[in-house]
């Protein structure tokens, strides 16, 4: 047994452990600091593990590194980076500077680096039940907040029924097809035509709990009021890092054991994402609270990318990493942002707040505004890449409705996206927020940097989700 | 002798799938049609859980395989994490505001 495999996940969850026990015995008020940096340290090693692992499969066939899974792994590290390295001074500000907090994010991690590496049901599921029951404490982790408490209970609820119905659907599929793992599934179903229906209620009850952890419409109830309710960093946290997660888990899952059945799921996966990317485009326009926006904006990003999955080819799913990748810079960018608006030591979170800021700080204005441009897809920033590739994949398939429909719904969600520019460079200008601690000026700047000089060098990126898109369709 | 052998018929799959397919709708039925209390929700997510055991269990004898029983352990083990995070959330969550009730969680909307 190739035990070595996970070696990454076996050093996370350590660290992990190593971090809880010093916060345990340390001194309470630099605790939190400390494990946060050890905690940015543990990630970091854990990349470097990642670089040098070599592809195999290991745990009797439960546990499978290669190029798909790199990527993934490395998205996800750099996500939960930011995301610690965002919440250092809202945790100062907020009251909650306790030192679990870095440390469920790491745990987090953990979940999530299992799910994509996952290659039978049960790592899947595991990986997964890790991700959430981290996340949900992290929602509610404002404890003296009503409205934390609330996302925390209401991302509880939903998000447990969501797990039930995709541990029903694994049951079905496992009783069904004889076996959890991913290549006796796929042999099981290798024939559409004798394939029992029983695995295709268990797909439909899987794919349903995935959409609601990528909160895709239909599942998407409870992302405005968690994004909203949550602290800020934790919704940075989980617009980014839980989504590649649980998109590329899908593109996996479906893509792989369940690939012989794409005229069954396909359909699915094309109205879901018409769905998401039209509720995103319009439910936004109304929104006065820009973390409500954000949600719905998050919810139509995911829109997009299902589009890649729908395409089903090697094309398609190198479009969903790449669009996945500057999905993950341009919302922490802006969720840094977001983190920075603050005045007299209070956060503000309404878009209206955001006025004349061209004038009180333009360095600031100038970033949202790179991001928004790249949300709302307008070439040269990263955003318009990802949708690029993604639409190609598309029309490749000769799935045209969908890339319209695409691209009609990203001109309506650019008039959102613009109008919060125009409330910063010609509105009066509100009172200055206070001056911007120097994590989030990095987590702003360097995700800004990417997302405005992506065009410069995307051989890299490309070749890398090419090599990993190949791991599903050779 | 073989009266009692005979009387042991055993009970068909189907039976099986059949009751832990009520158990889950129950579950779903009880966590959306329930107006009054949030710990009823918890026990409803409870029997969610456990209609899925049944179905692993019940799957796992039926194709000899032990991994449907291996996940029936993992599944109980996460359920008790699931009800302990569940149930601090909870406390929180009384802490501020006083009530545990399903129709007052409705401070933000939209």
């Amino acid at each position: 047994m190739n035990w070595q495999l996970a070696l990454p996940e076996i050093f996370l969850s350590c660290s992990a452990m190593a971090i809880l026990m010093y916060g345990v015995f340390a001194r309470p008020e630099r605790s939190f600091v400390m494990s946060s940096m050890l905690a940015v340290g543990a990630l970091l090693l854990t990349a470097m593990l990642v670089l040098s692992g070599t592809p195999g499969v290991g745990y009797n066939g439960l546990f499978t590194v290669d190029a798909y899974s790199h990527f993934a792994k490395l998205l996800i590290l750099v996500a939960v980076g930011l995301g610690v390295v965002m919440s250092l001074d809202y945790a100062e500000h907020a009251n909650m500077q306790r030192f679990e907090f870095p440390i469920l994010m790491l745990l987090a991690a953990v979940g999530m680096m299992l799910m994509v590496s996952a290659t039978s049901l049960m790592t899947l599921y595991l990986g997964l039940e890790l991700m959430s029951l981290s996340i949900y404490v992290l929602a509610a982790f404002a404890r003296d907040e009503r409205r934390s408490a609330e996302a925390g209970l209401k991302y509880f609820v939903l998000g447990a029924l969501a797990s039930g119905l995709l541990l029903y659907g694994v049951s079905l599929v496992y009783g069904f097809s004889g076996s959890m793992s991913f290549a006796e599934i796929g042999r099981a179903m290798a024939d559409p035509k004798t394939a029992s229906p029983g695995l295709t209620v268990g797909i439909v009850f899987i794919v349903a709990g995935l959409a609601f952890k990528v909160s895709a419409v239909p599942f998407h109830m409870w992302t405005p009021d968690v994004y909203e309710g949550a602290p800020t960093p934790v919704t940075a946290f989980m617009g980014t890092a839980p989504k590649v997660a649980a998109i590329v888990l899908l593109v996996r899952l479906l893509s792989d054991p369940f690939g012989a059945l794409l005229g069954q799921w396909q359909q699915l996966i094309v109205l879901v994402s018409i769905a998401s990317m039209a509720l995103g485009s319009l439910a936004a326009i109304g929104q006065r609270n820009i973390k409500r926006l954000m949600a719905y904006s998050s919810i139509g990003h995911m829109g997009y990318a299902l589009i890649g999955l729908a395409a089903g080819t090697g094309a398609g799913v190198r479009g969903v990493l790449i669009y996945m990748l500057t999905y993950v810079f341009m919302n922490a960018g802006t969720f840094a942002c977001i983190i920075a608006m603050r005045r007299q030591g209070r956060n503000v979170e309404g878009v209206s707040d955001l006025s004349g800021l061209g004038r009180t700080d333009p360095a600031m204005a100038l970033a949202i505004a790179i991001f928004m441009f790249s949300m709302a897809g307008i070439p040269p920033f990263s955003g318009f890449w990802g949708k690029y590739f993604i639409f190609t994949a598309a029309v490749q398939q000769g799935m045209w409705l969908l890339a319209v429909i695409g691209v009609l719904t990203s001109v309506i969600g650019a008039f959102y996206y613009i109008r919060i520019i125009k409330v910063m460079y010609f509105d009066e200008p509100a009172p200055a927020f206070d001056p911007r601690p120097a994590s989030l000026s990095f987590v702003v700047g360097a995700s800004g940097l990417f997302t405005t000089f992506f065009f410069l060098f995307p051989a890299p990126v490309v070749a890398a989700a090419e090599a990993a898109a190949k791991v599903l369709f050779r | 002798m073989g009266g009692t052998t005979d009387m042991m018929l055993p009970v068909p799959l189907s039976h099986y799938l059949a009751v832990s397919a009520i158990l889950l709708v129950m579950g779903i039925f009880g966590i959306f049609l329930n107006r009054k209390n949030v710990i009823i929700i918890l026990m409803s997510i409870e029997l969610i859980l456990l209609a899925v055991n049944l179905n692993l269990v019940a799957f796992s004898a039926a194709l000899g395989d032990l991994a449907g029983q291996v996940l029936t352990m993992f599944v109980l083990t996460v359920a008790a994490a699931e009800a302990a995070i569940g149930l601090a959330i909870l406390v929180i969550y009384f802490r501020n505001r006083g009530s545990i009730e399903v129709e007052d969680v409705t401070l933000m909307k939209g």
